[in-house]
């Protein structure tokens, strides 16, 4: 297998264990107080695989209760802690904070031939506050769990669970700023860092990706931290907001959390598009087709994305009206992705396409994002969204997007990357055939949900009527085989830090700075500052340099 | 009900098939662009694999292929957005005539109460043929009303009042799920929603409902045990100390502040419970606030009789017609409308007259 591998993949590496990033110094102290980009990308790569494994065991959990229409392993509280658990971890704590915090942190600077951030010192510190507000979410699953679900509904979380609603909402919050100074940091950092000949059109796809969803970190996260800090305020201090009781209004609630919350889908999604746009781009060897309106449908979708959050609350009491209003919002709001979808499959046209794992996972992202993108379209209609809302067809429609889409972008963004970020290769075989099974798992486990949920089936129900039992069987078949897939990767990878081969500066010949500087980079990232005289995945130059 | 695998729900509402028809259309649209991306990806990764010998020469191309599936996709958008928007009205906009029933939401638990005064927990009988408009509140959290054989759903909120209607059309058993989380046993707030044709619905009414009072009628007595009479009485009366309240249920009420409110359950609701919040124009705030004094039910009652505070006995029909017709327990119906819909059953006869006659010479 070893053997195999490195004659396919270990080019001739001309340097000798340069210093680079990794080997600059050794001590714990110099990775929990480092300032450097690239290091602390790896120490969000450290939290934010943790915080997946922990939100993946409850999933795996609750599923395997899931399996038979009664109760067998669990009690409804521990089923609703578990659910709670998932959602609050996944969302908050991987998918938020995951691609920008690691990829983004570590390619940036690189991409826009930068040192560092603007402000490093910043930048740890969102990695402390992100920890920080996820020691708050770990003290709370020890302690007893909260059962709120993630969305914290009024008035069940402000007067009613008795729960660690306020241990959890602390924890978000906190985690919040993490998200905040990042997204600061990320737009300071593209207006001002970039190289000479770096200019906003010759960014890659991947930056202006992040770009975007800096933006909606900055001026969406602050709304979330009121709204945790209102329900806080209630819990805590009896002071009536959202309560009837207490003469607050509980949808009032439902407005501000959405007015975050539906943008927090496209800060899931969008670096996920940016990666896409990366490894489409090198595994095609081929410009990104209509590259200036990818990088403004991902301005799009940030500023439509702040319209749109009513369509959550088609039947919560929200005037018809205004139902009207979201509902053609986003609509609009399918177009840009669409044109994404259209512009990532036509960049294969007159394409030199290769089949390696990152490349799988971006063609399996194009499917399960298409199907994801596709049934928004249901939910965004309103006569079809009053029949499946909260069932079983907006898990499976979310869960497409979040996880058929951003896990499988990350996954194949960290296989592309991580010979740049480690210097070294992984096993090419072990990771294709778990590409390959993520996608069978992934849609056994999310399909039957779809028909689940316009049979009427509930989401957040512990136990669940017998006709639903079959669909529920093969969901939970299909998230043992996504269990295991996922378990994949995190072994071979952390193998290969020993014994994969090492790695060349560009072992995709793939084009961008990241590719001209060594792997592992040095510290510095470039030896000079790089002076930019070429465009965004110049392929057709960089083919004639190197074959011509 | 739901205890064989299926893989299309039971459809048995006037909506059902309204909305089936624009998923069917949406399911077809998506899985002939899944499949177009599909098999545009699948084929151009293996026309242009790494092996193959093509033609890879650079075109640059502008923009026009973008702009052309723009205009394409934006007509196709709002066409779904119109159907989806149509379908909604329906399912959202209940007929004048519809049937009504209350609904009580509580962790974890359906409280039903007929027009006439028949009670149900979980579990609802309603005949086919017929609307019925549910007018719901919460006692404690979001709740939300589900029947997936009507294609309908409603939040039931804490503080105020929503509804929801649908018109059954086969008579058989239909699963309704609270389909808001709401606490710990919130996947057992499920009941049953059990259709019958008009004339075994008119049979089961007719089977203990003497037993359950009509709502108006506990109204009154909770109206007389609060003497919201003392100041409640037409303004030429002495101690006329509150606005009257006959006719009041539909009538547009001035405000203090100069704007106009329409008297719908909503605003009754309001201003039983919290009545500073809408103050009416020429009167004091003099009332007590029944916060956390009367239940929701008791809310409902007095809002009942109130209703029937609403028409002057002139023009009343002589006879009650169709004694026990759902519509006919609701005299709040605009007095101009004398005439009711289909008869169903004769129970409670006196009670709904004996209602009337009290509720109209107070």
């Amino acid at each position: 297998m070893t053997g195999e591998i490195a004659s396919t993949t270990a080019l001739p590496n001309p340097e000798r264990e340069p210093k680079n990033y990794l080997n600059a110094a050794w001590t714990v102290r110099s990775w929990l107080l480092t300032v450097d980009h690239k290091r602390i990308g790896l120490l969000y790569l450290a939290g934010i695989t943790f915080f997946f494994l922990l939100g993946g065991a409850a999933a795996g959990l609750f599923r395997l209760e899931l399996m038979t229409p009664q109760s067998d392993l669990m009690e409804s509280e521990t089923y609703n802690k578990l659910f709670t658990l998932h959602g609050i971890i996944m969302i908050f704590f991987f998918l938020v904070p995951g691609i920008p915090g690691v990829l983004g942190n570590f390619l940036i600077p690189i991409m826009i031939g930068a040192r560092d951030m603007a402000f490093p010192k910043l930048n740890l510190m969102s990695w402390y506050l992100f920890m920080i507000g996820g020691c708050f979410t770990l003290y709370v699953t020890v302690a007893g769990g909260v059962d709120t679900g993630w969305t914290f509904y009024t008035p069940y979380s402000s007067t009613y669970s008795n729960t660690y609603v306020m241990a959890t909402a602390v924890g978000i919050f906190i985690t919040g700023f993490s998200s905040i100074l990042t997204g600061l940091n990320f737009i300071v950092t593209v207006h001002k860092m970039r190289c000479p000949g770096m200019t906003w059109f010759r960014l890659p796809l991947f930056v202006w990706a992040n770009y975007a969803t800096a933006l909606i970190m900055v001026l969406g996260t602050p709304v979330l931290a009121i709204t945790i800090l209102l329900v806080a305020l209630e819990r805590g201090l009896k002071i009536g907001i959202f309560d009837p009781r207490l003469g607050g209004d509980p949808v009032l609630f439902q407005h501000l959390f959405w007015f975050y919350s539906h943008p927090a889908v496209y800060i899931m999604v969008l670096p996920a598009m940016g990666v896409i746009s990366e490894l489409v781009a090198a595994f095609s060897r081929n410009r990104i087709f209509g590259y200036k309106l990818v990088a403004f449908a991902s301005l799009a979708i940030a500023v439509l994305g702040f319209l749109v959050w009513g369509h959550h609350m088609f039947v919560s009491g929200q005037s018809l009206y205004a139902g009207m209003v979201f509902s053609v919002l986003s609509m609009l709001i399918a177009i840009p992705s669409a044109i994404k979808v259209f512009n990532w499959t036509l960049t294969l046209w007159r394409g030199e396409v290769t089949f390696s794992t990152p490349m799988l996972y971006s063609i399996g992202f194009l499917g399960l994002f298409t199907i994801g993108g596709l049934t928004g379209l249901f939910l965004a209609t309103l006569g079809i969204d009053v029949h499946v809302h909260d069932t079983y067809f907006v898990v499976a429609h979310f869960h497409y997007v979040m996880v058929g889409g951003t896990v499988m972008a990350y996954l194949g963004g960290i296989h592309y990357w991580w010979p740049k970020m480690t210097g070294r290769m992984y096993p090419e075989g072990w990771a294709r055939f778990s590409a390959v099974l993520v996608f069978v798992g992934f849609n056994l486990t999310f399909f039957p949900q779809f028909i689940l949920g316009y049979l009427g089936m509930p989401r957040r129900y512990h136990v669940y009527d017998e006709g639903f039992q079959v669909l529920n069987v093969m969901s939970t078949a299909g998230a043992s085989i996504l269990g295991i897939a996922y378990l994949f990767p995190i072994t071979y990878l952390i193998w290969s830090l020993k014994y994969g081969p090492k790695a060349p500066a560009n072992p995709w010949n793939a084009v961008g700075l990241e590719w001209m500087t060594s792997s592992p980079p040095p510290t510095e990232n470039f030896t000079e500052t790089p002076v930019v005289d070429f465009e965004a995945y110049e392929y057709h130059r960089n083919a004639a340099d190197s074959h011509g | 009900m739901n205890t064989e695998f299926q893989i299309f729900p039971d459809a048995a509402s006037t909506a059902a098939g309204k909305v089936d028809a624009l998923y069917l259309f949406m399911v077809v649209l998506s899985a002939v662009l899944s499949v177009f991306v599909a098999g545009l990806v699948t084929y151009l990764a293996i026309r242009y694999r790494r092996a193959n010998n093509v033609n890879r020469e650079h075109v640059d191309h502008g923009n026009t292929i973008e702009y052309i599936a723009m205009a394409i996709s934006f007509p196709i958008l709002m066409g779904i957005f119109l159907w989806g928007a149509k379908v909604c009205f329906f399912l959202f906009r209940a007929p004048e005539q519809a049937m009504p029933i209350t609904v009580v939401a509580k962790q974890w638990m359906w409280k039903f109460q007929h027009a006439d005064g028949r009670r149900e927990i979980d579990t609802l009988h309603i005949p086919t043929g017929q609307p019925v408009k549910l007018t719901m509140v919460s006692q404690d959290v979001i709740h939300s009303f589900f029947v997936p054989a009507f294609r309908t759903k409603q939040d039931v909120l804490p503080g105020r009042y929503t509804s929801v209607w649908f018109e059954a059309t086969q008579p058989g058993e239909y699963r309704l799920y609270c389909a808001e989380y709401c606490g710990t046993n919130h996947s057992r707030m499920i009941g049953k929603v059990i259709v019958q044709s008009p004339e075994d619905f008119a049979r089961w009414m007719a089977g203990d409902a003497a037993s359950d009072e009509p709502p108006a009628e506990t109204g009154r007595n909770l109206f007389e045990q609060y003497q919201c009479g003392t100041c409640h009485r037409p303004a030429n009366e002495e101690g006329a100390r509150g606005p009257t309240l006959e006719g009041l249920f539909q009538s547009r009420v001035p405000l203090a502040g100069g704007q106009t409110v329409v008297a719908d359950e909503t605003y009754m609701r309001e201003s039983i419970l919290r009545p500073a919040q809408k103050q009416v124009a020429g009167y004091q705030q003099i009332m007590p606030t029944y916060e956390g004094q009367v239940s929701e039910e008791g809310v409902m009652h007095l809002i009942a009789y109130i209703k029937t505070l609403g028409a002057p006995a002139a023009t009343k029909p002589a006879a009650a017609p169709a004694p026990g017709s759902p519509a006919a327990t609701e005299p709040a119906a605009p007095a101009t409308e004398p005439t009711v819909d289909t008869p169903t059953a004769a129970p409670a006869t006196e009670d709904n007259a004996a209602n009337e006659s009290e509720g109209n010479a107070p």
